[in-house]
């Protein structure tokens, strides 16, 4: 029963006819854990989404939600998980209790002599009681977002897929659902949750995935991603361009310069070798630096932009 | 309560509780009630033309639900129905709300099934309001009592009572063919009205054909062909083989396009 792995896939794919949408993504979601699944709007992370709920069919490869096979087991490991795929979608004319008592209807596994309690519960978790009979065509963006969170929490869940959660939401909100997320996972729940942003899901993942035109480019602890983003050293000279040679040289890559600075991903270069090769090489040094990589500059360098530019 | 029934009875809330559904099973009433109301006030000769229950009317009020469903039959009982099918999975899509249902999980054909019944049950009622406004305002104006049938012989009003019920269980069959067909359209878009209007289209193309003389021989596959055909009940004995091939032109429309939506909703990529 208790797989390591809450999420599971081997070489999962997706093409749209000539298009391929997701190549062959291996995930690793350990069980209890936060997982940040990031990339750009477009690399393919919804799509792997829906496949991973049974929405869509994958073109090759298997996958596997808390230890069952999919879509085999779509009928008994789906009740476990509590889902957010690509926004809210509910009824407009129907108040967001009733829409939350339909979805709870629909549940097989659910008992219905407990439905007010259960949909009550998720209302006030999200913070939504008080608009509860408000119809959901009056409900704002972020009330919109938050039923549909509380939607996903209807029932006690071993696994929450939330896809940008904090979409359309205030600043306020946002914390709120990182809260909730955090609380989840305190609960021991493992959480799947996606992002354009990175910073909006680094504090509270433990795990993080990061999509890239629909390959997954890179995943781990995050201690371990963070560990690896190596360091960036900086020279300020009256000589970039000597400054930069001397810098390749020596191995460092992505090197760039702006006016009279130019920075380097040091890699495997031992960062007391830079001082005495630029000295060496007659390279008026003005100031040398050198700096551990967040994980946003490892994030840009991978998907090749900023993770709030669209795709 | 089993989860099947939870699940269709949370449908039939949001088909009956939708304002717009609510709105057309009123338009659907008025027509016995201005049928009744025109009978009653215009003074005509009972005229020796097709039997279509409405010169019957004077003579017992149960002939009105029947002269009502004859008027609707052909346009705007399939219309009622034609929205309510190509709504059925499309205006889930539409919206959205299919990628919740199918995740909660709603296995697939479960959600067929629920979708198809609910729209059958749409019809039941919307034949029912038809029917009983119809046998209410009938009775109110012009009273019941026995009731002439076609043939000439007079049945009591328990046995006749009997025969609209009949009648109405007849419509409903024909009718659900019809829903069984809007399922399989709303399968295929994320437009509900798109869905609707090609119910619609087959309807009204059916009725065409079915008028064309060089195409006698296609008429008993049409399938709409037998849909008047409830009349038959109302002749001494029921003229019963019109009505047998109507329920069976019915089924088999309504199996084609079961397995027609089953095909392509069973492995349809969810991207709405």
């Amino acid at each position: 029963m208790s797989d390591p792995l809450a999420v599971r896939s081997t070489g999962l794919t997706k093409r749209f006819g000539q298009q391929t949408v997701v190549a062959g993504i291996d995930l690793a979601v350990p069980t209890g854990s936060v997982y940040g699944f990031l990339g750009p709007n477009g690399s393919g992370k919804t799509t792997t989404i829906r496949m991973l709920l049974g929405l869509v069919r994958p073109s090759a490869g298997e996958h596997s939600l808390l230890g069952s096979p999919m879509p085999e087991s779509a009928g008994a490991v789906l009740p476990r998980v509590g889902a957010l795929v690509e926004g809210p979608a509910f009824h407009p004319y129907l108040s967001g209790r009733a829409n939350l008592t339909r979805l709870d209807d629909a549940d097989a596994s659910t008992d219905r002599s407990d439905t007010r309690r259960r949909v009550d519960a998720a209302l006030d978790r999200v913070g939504l009681l008080a608009a509860a009979d408000k119809r959901y065509r009056a409900y704002s963006l972020g009330m919109g977002q938050r039923l549909g969170i509380a939607a996903a929490l209807l029932a006690p869940r071993d696994l929450l897929v939330l896809d940008e959660p904090t979409n359309g939401l205030d600043p306020q909100g946002t914390r709120e659902v990182r809260h909730l997320v955090s609380g989840l996972a305190d609960e021991g729940r493992t959480v799947l949750v996606s992002s354009h942003l990175l910073a909006e899901v680094e504090q509270i993942c433990t795990h993080i995935g990061v999509m890239h035109d629909g390959s997954l480019v890179a995943q781990g602890p995050v201690a371990e991603l963070r560990a690896g983003a190596g360091q960036r050293a900086f020279v300020e000279t009256t000589r970039p361009r000597d400054a930069a040679a001397v810098l390749r040289q020596l191995g460092a890559r992505d090197i760039e310069i702006s006016h009279d600075r130019v920075g380097a991903d040091l890699g495997d270069v031992v960062r007391t070798d830079l001082a005495p090769a630029l000295v060496r090489a007659g390279v008026p040094v003005l100031a040398l630096g050198v700096q551990e990589r967040s994980l946003e500059d490892l994030f840009v360098s991978l998907t090749g932009e900023g993770f709030d530019v669209s795709g | 309560m089993s989860a099947g029934s939870r699940l269709l009875r949370s449908e039939l809330r949001l088909v009956l509780g939708r304002r717009r559904n609510q709105v057309g099973l009123l338009a659907l009433a008025a027509v016995p009630v201005v049928l009744a109301i025109a009978v009653k006030v215009s003074v005509s000769e009972p005229g020796p033309e097709a039997p279509d229950f409405i010169s019957s009317i004077t003579e017992n009020g149960l002939f009105v639900p029947l002269a009502a469903l004859g008027l609707e039959l052909p346009f705007i009982l399939p219309l009622a129905v034609g929205i309510i099918a190509g709504d059925s999975i499309a205006g889930e899509a539409n919206i959205g709300t299919l990628r919740y249902l199918l995740t909660v999980p709603v296995a697939r054909a479960r959600l067929l099934a629920v979708k198809y019944a609910a729209t059958v049950l749409f019809t039941v009622v919307a034949v029912v309001v038809v029917a009983g406004v119809g046998a209410a305002i009938g009775i109110a104006l012009f009273g019941s009592g026995r009731l002439t049938l076609l043939s000439g012989t007079q049945i009591g009003t328990g046995p006749a009572v009997l025969r609209v019920l009949l009648a109405m269980a007849y419509v409903v069959v024909c009718l659900s063919s019809l829903a069984a067909i809007g399922l399989f359209f709303s399968t295929l878009t994320e437009q509900p009205i798109g869905a609707g209007i090609a119910v619609i289209a087959v309807n009204v193309l059916s009725l065409i054909l079915d008028q064309l003389p060089q195409l006698d021989w296609l008429g008993p596959y049409l399938p709409n062909h037998y849909w008047a055909s409830y009349i038959e009940i109302f002749r001494d004995p029921i003229n019963g083989e019109p009505l047998r091939s109507g329920v069976l032109v019915a089924l088999a429309y309504a199996l084609v396009a079961w397995l027609a939506a089953w095909a392509r909703f069973a492995g349809k990529d969810v991207t709405s």
